[in-house]
């Protein structure tokens, strides 16, 4: 056995390990390093695993099996509605709220009642299980010195009670150094991170222990337990609890945030909203790890101590003792250690808070009796207070596990406290979701929820351990039998948890929507509801500004704050303040609404929303604005909002609407200069020819001297020009008709095969004139298409002369193929010319654009002939283009398309 | 994101309750297949959690 004093030293290192950690992580935050990155923000929520989980964990898997994992199932899902928390987080941020209590309380209206109230249930739920961490400690002290070691102490120097008296002075040290408007404590945090990795360390390292080193491995574990009689139940799961299974789940999904110390960590504590990112599978992962070897310890220590009587609570400090393994018992010792005190210390500085916020200032502040209103610095006697609050809520929890000690009351603890917590779900959920929530719905749900848990949950482990008579458990109250507290109504066959669980929140839900359906709110109620459930698009300053109108001296309301944060804090806030409003000195600053607004938020960081806002009207003359106008100006926010929403779409549709205008313009402005060209082209192909033909004339006109020869051939020249002319003018013509539409149409079935060859022959001369081969490869019928038959012949003859003007005399060769395909005929013209560049077979079916060189060589054409063309064989609807290289010959090709089957 | 997250709870609900829950029996290499299907579920939404939340950049 382990030596009492070895343990004592050990427990006091640990313990000044973490003050110095928490110390390091104060040091950091003053010096304005922050040490509270996204991992040890996310650690840090692992506060969730008590010592409830440390050791308790086993003892529910040797009873229930894999049941026991329901508990940290629900916060994995809870946590990846991300969304949901990051709003509470946003919400909590812009209005300083700092307790569970506080953000209740400031979405109903900053009523104090409900602040106390939240605060009661808090108090009466969480206590018995801060007792429960004591007792942990306790009783596994117990089973390391072991019953030799009993008396190592005089009896006055209770171990427990040392711890608890350390637990407060670590407490008081680090949470209530100074007033902080955010309530924000990072060495606590860091702190709290350090002892979530000591616990999973401790635990993971007797898992392997107990599954590699006593027994071997996973496999064997579990098939020893499958051959024990009694055990193999464990390793099933009983589809017999589906409903506890989802009921525990949902518990434990709620009880994540709505613990003190869970939304402490998770809301109050957070630095930074991104780094929620990580905590959303970090944290769930911490959870997985620290859970796979529940139920191998738990069958390892039912296997190991068969037929002797040992607390299944105790299995992992036990498991090691048996084998000797006393360092590591120790170790164990340690995890369990920090996972009560970092559950402790949060939990109590999360309710010291509300003590002191929610119930004892708001007491002060009324009763003029300590002259509290009266004094100059009430910084001091803050703190006072919630040190106060501290070491009662230390002692109440001593007290209780002193008194209860092994009575059922304490360990069923747990999951009773979840069940309390669980009462702030409706309040909470409606008010950031809801805006017709009111003050009267929230009171109703959380009185009668708070009423139903207590008289079938709480009160029922009063009377299982003995404190109070059994009657109303057993026989009904008043020996009704409807009234049985744990088949409330007859509702019989549910484990006592998921019933009341079933019960409060259904009394719960049903009074708040009821009520608040039932009753109107009031002024500051419409706007808290505004701000809560609209946090991320609300418009801010403008209807702030508007929600508060009244008369105020910058005196007295900075008065108030150096009376509440201490004049050195308040002075910095207020130099902060003015810096962020552009001002050098805040003495400087109006004193408007949102001044009024910013000496509230600063002191509802220190005293809570409901005395902060009490306070402020003491100083403040304020108009009551009422509720119509209040939800008028509310509605105006609304409708401004939705009108700058509606103008910023009518802006982007105006602004889709200039692109498509200018693109048209563009396109407008396009063809204007295109029409230029093409009058500027015209004329100067139309003065080419009528140039040489005056020339030409003039010479014959002016020299009557000239010989016969030189006449015959200059007048050959012109007649040549003239006929150019003409072919020129009939082809611009065309081009005009068919652009405008006007061409003449006469559209019958023709032989395309027909054409073809008459083509052929009538320019037969042309190519025999020069010496190039012209060849055919034409079926003997080819399907009758649908075209004019001048207009085709017109294109064929086209693309044979375009053909033979460009091959070469002599050598050229000029093949024509029809193909009848599927869809439509195939034309193709094929010559041995010198081809085109990829440009050029773009560019030859623009106007008057030419094959060859034209500024060099002699056009050989009009530049209309393949324009023309397309468009007829586009008419028709087909398609006319050109495949070639240069060098490798050009082929032209159109199709004309076959009528569709019948 | 967020919504994604969500989704991801949504669809955990149903795989990690009844009746579903009831489906593994027997055992694999040894181990139940209950145990191995709820570590195993829980597991793959805890990576495909961290895969969401991780991927998209501050």
């Amino acid at each position: 056995m382990l030596s009492p004093g070895l343990i004592l030293l050990v427990s006091a290192a640990y313990m000044g390990l973490l003050f110095a950690v928490a110390r390091f992580g104060d040091a950091r935050a003053d010096a304005g390093r922050s040490i509270i990155t996204a991992n040890v923000y996310a650690l840090s929520l692992a506060v969730y695993c008590t010592s409830w989980t440390f050791y308790g964990s086993v003892g529910r898997a040797t009873s229930g099996g894999l049941s026991f994992l329901t508990i940290y199932i629900g916060p994995t899902l809870m946590l990846l509605f991300a969304g949901v928390i990051v709003k509470m987080i946003r919400i909590a941020k812009t209005q300083r709220l700092t307790s569970i209590a506080d953000f209740i309380a400031a979405r109903y209206g900053k009523s104090q009642l409900l602040a106390g109230l939240v605060t009661v249930i808090a108090v009466i739920g969480i206590v018995p299980y801060i007792a429960l961490q004591l007792k942990a400690v306790a009783a596994s002290l117990d089973v390391l010195i072991g019953k030799e070691g009993a008396g190592y102490l005089p009896a006055m120097f209770d171990s427990t009670l040392i711890i608890a008296a350390l637990l407060a002075l670590f407490t008081i040290l680090f949470g209530t150094r100074h007033l902080d408007a955010t309530e924000r404590h990072e060495g606590m945090v860091a702190a709290v991170a350090f002892e979530s990795v000591v616990k999973l360390v401790a635990f993971v390292a007797v898992g392997l222990f107990v599954t590699y080193g006593m027994f071997g491995g996973f496999a064997e574990l579990f098939q020893r337990a499958a051959a024990t009689p009694g055990l193999e139940r464990l390793l099933q799961l009983d589809s017999a609890k589906a409903g506890t299974w989802a009921a525990l789940i949902l518990l434990s999904g709620l009880a994540i945030i709505f613990l003190p110390r869970q939304f402490q960590i998770i809301v109050v504590e957070n630095v930074d909203e991104s780094h929620l990112r990580r905590a959303v599978w970090l944290f769930p992962l911490y959870l997985v790890l620290i859970n796979i070897f529940v139920l191998p310890l738990a069958l390892g220590g039912l296997l190991h101590f068969q037929g002797q009587t040992f607390n299944p609570d105790t299995f992992v400090l036990t498991l090691p003792l048996a084998r000797g393994a006393e360092t590591l018992a120790l170790l164990v010792f340690i995890g369990g250690l920090s996972a009560a005190t970092g559950m402790v210390i949060v939990e109590t500085i999360a309710l010291s808070t509300m003590v002191c916020n929610d119930l004892v200032m708001p007491w002060l502040l009324r009763t003029r009796r300590f002259g509290v209103a009266e004094r100059e610095d009430l910084s001091g006697l803050l703190l006072g207070i919630r040190r106060v609050a501290i070491v009662a809520i230390l002692l109440l929890g001593y007290i209780y596990f002193r008194a209860a000690g092994e009575a059922y009351a304490l360990v069923g603890i747990g999951l009773i406290s979840f069940a309390a917590v669980a009462q702030f779900a409706p309040a909470v959920f409606g008010g950031m979701y809801w805006k017709q929530g009111t003050h009267a719905g929230a009171v109703a749900g959380l009185l009668g929820g708070f009423a139903v848990w207590l008289y079938t949950l709480l009160l029922p482990s009063f009377a299982k351990s003995g404190w109070i008579d059994k009657g109303f458990v057993e026989n009904g109250l008043f020996g009704i039998g409807a009234l049985k507290a744990q088949a409330l109504f007859g509702l019989a066959g549910l484990d006592e948890i998921s019933h009341s669980l079933w019960w409060s929140l259904f009394v719960n839900i049903g009074l708040y929507v009821a009520v608040s359906l039932w009753s109107r709110p009031d002024a500051v109620e419409a706007g808290q509801a505004e701000r809560f459930v609209d946090v991320f698009k609300h418009a801010g300053r403008g209807t702030d500004a508007r929600l508060w109108r009244g008369t105020a001296s910058a005196e007295e309301l900075v008065g108030l704050l150096d009376r509440f944060l201490g004049r050195p804090r308040a002075r910095q806030q207020l130099a902060n303040y003015a810096a962020g409003r552009g001002l050098d000195d805040w003495r400087s600053l109006p004193v408007d609404a949102e001044f009024v607004r910013f000496a509230e938020t600063q002191l509802s960081g220190a005293i809570g929303s409901a005395s902060a806002r009490v306070m402020v009207a003491s100083v403040a003359k304020e108009e009551d604005l009422g509720l119509d106008e209040v939800l008028d100006i509310l509605d105006e926010a609304t409708q401004v909002r939705a009108y700058s929403r509606e103008l910023e779409a009518k802006q982007q549709e105006l602004e889709a609407a200039t692109a498509e205008l200018r693109e048209a313009n563009e396109r407008l402005r396009e063809l204007d200069r295109m029409k230029d060209d093409f009058i500027s082209t015209v004329t100067h192909e139309l003065r080419t020819p009528l140039t040489s033909i005056r020339a030409l004339s003039e010479m014959l006109h002016e020299d009557p001297e000239i010989d016969v020869d030189d006449r015959t051939r200059f007048l050959g020249i012109i007649v040549n020009e003239a006929e150019r002319l003409t072919r020129l003018i009939n082809q611009i013509l065309d081009m005009a008709k068919l652009e405008s539409g006007r061409a003449e149409w006469t559209t019958g079935e023709v032989d395309v095969a027909a054409i073809v060859r008459e083509a052929m022959d009538s320019v037969g001369q042309l190519f025999r004139d020069k010496a190039v081969a012209l060849e055919g490869e034409i079926p003997d019928s080819v399907p009758a298409v649908l075209a004019d038959r001048d207009r085709l012949t017109q294109v064929m003859i086209n693309l044979l002369s375009n053909a033979v003007k460009f091959v070469a005399g002599g050598s050229g060769r000029v093949k024509v193929r029809v193909v009848a395909g599927e869809r439509a005929l195939r034309v193709e013209v094929i010559d041995n010319g010198p081809g085109l560049t990829p440009e050029e077979c773009v560019v030859i079916f623009e106007k008057f654009r030419q094959g060859g060189n034209t500024m060099t060589d002699k056009p050989q054409g009009t530049g209309l002939g393949l324009p023309i063309s397309r468009q007829i064989v586009e008419y028709f609807g087909g398609n006319l283009w050109v495949e070639s290289s240069p060098g490798a010959g050009a082929t032209f090709v159109f199709t004309v398309p076959l009528p569709a089957h019948e | 994101m967020r919504q994604r997250l969500a989704a991801l709870g949504l669809l955990g609900i149903p795989l990690l309750t009844f009746p579903l829950l009831g489906l593994p029996g027997g055992s694999w290499a040894g181990i139940p297949a209950s145990y191995l299907y709820l570590f195993g579920v829980w597991a793959l939404l805890v990576i495909a959690a961290a895969w969401v939340a991780e991927r998209s950049g501050k």
